[in-house]
């Protein structure tokens, strides 16, 4: 059951991944981003990561992409007839047998390495939600500090920068 | 149980996906949506390996790659907004006032 889900999430969101960067319509490549992020947040959930499913929802889903089409509508902007690089084919051979080898390195590999101590049982005593938060206030303190002067500085510089620009008065024209 | 192999494999192939549509799209809104599949990759990645190591440090790590996505997307579209209103195109093959 568990196996249909994930073949079902991640063929879904390849898919969508795909349809993003070859559709023509730049409305429609977001209602593919769309897609996209729902169905990777479907992947979260299979990896007992409530949380951050519920976080790219909201974030992802939620905020970002409507920023997105809120640009694209307030652009209007018309779709070219030549909207790839006019040499793609040069990027889309060798990146198609680059990756498919890389794809096969990835596949063969072991992964392992040292095991931490939040096991799914551990998790699941109190829910993703409250090791998420255990751990960020305690470990990432800091780096939780440092995101939100991040944020703030991204929401100044993104108004300064929107702003419209006040006419030059008429006193400073000489 | 699904092999770990299966979830980096996927991750792989959306990073290049995103990666190809950074390198061939011409409209830069699309580039930067293409960031984003690039950055839910990762997120893909951290979190993966963060359920099969069984250590939290991957979620935490995927948290602030979205808030710092949020970030880029909103000055992103600010430069956006910027650059068309001086000029009517989104198209990074003409947007080369900063050259000299």
């Amino acid at each position: 059951m568990v196996l249909v889900f994930f073949a079902y999430f991640a063929l879904a969101s390849i898919a969508a991944g795909v349809l993003t960067v070859s559709l023509k319509h730049p409305v429609h490549c977001g209602l593919a981003l769309l897609a996209l992020l729902v169905h990777v947040s479907g992947l979260f959930i299979l990896l007992n990561a409530e949380f951050l499913w519920a976080v790219q929802i909201i974030v992802y889903a939620g905020a970002i992409l409507v920023l997105y089409l809120f640009v694209l509508m307030l652009m209007n902007l018309k779709t070219d007839d030549r909207y790839f690089h006019s040499s793609y084919l040069y990027f889309l051979v060798p990146a198609a047998i680059g990756s498919l080898l890389v794809l096969a390195l990835l596949v063969r590999s072991p992964f392992g390495g040292a095991k931490g101590d939040a096991t799914t049982e551990a998790i699941l005593e109190h829910g993703d939600t409250h090791a998420v938060g255990i751990k960020m206030f305690s470990e990432y303190l800091l780096q939780f500090e440092i995101v939100g002067v991040f944020l703030l500085g991204a929401v100044i510089g993104a108004i300064v920068l929107a702003k419209t620009p006040r006419p030059a008065s008429k006193e400073r024209k000489v | 149980m699904i092999p770990l192999s299966a979830y980096v494999a996927v991750s792989a192939v959306l990073f290049i996906t995103g990666l190809l549509g950074v390198l061939i799209r011409r409209n830069f809104i699309i580039v930067l949506m293409s960031v984003e599949i690039m950055l839910n990759a990762a997120n893909i990645n951290l979190i993966a390996f963060s359920h099969y190591l069984e250590s939290m440090a991957g979620q935490l790590v995927a948290l602030f790659i979205i808030a710092i996505a949020a970030g880029e997307a909103a000055i992103g579209l600010a430069i956006i907004i910027v650059v068309f209103r001086g000029k009517i195109s989104t198209n990074v093959d003409e947007m080369n006032f900063l050259k000299w």
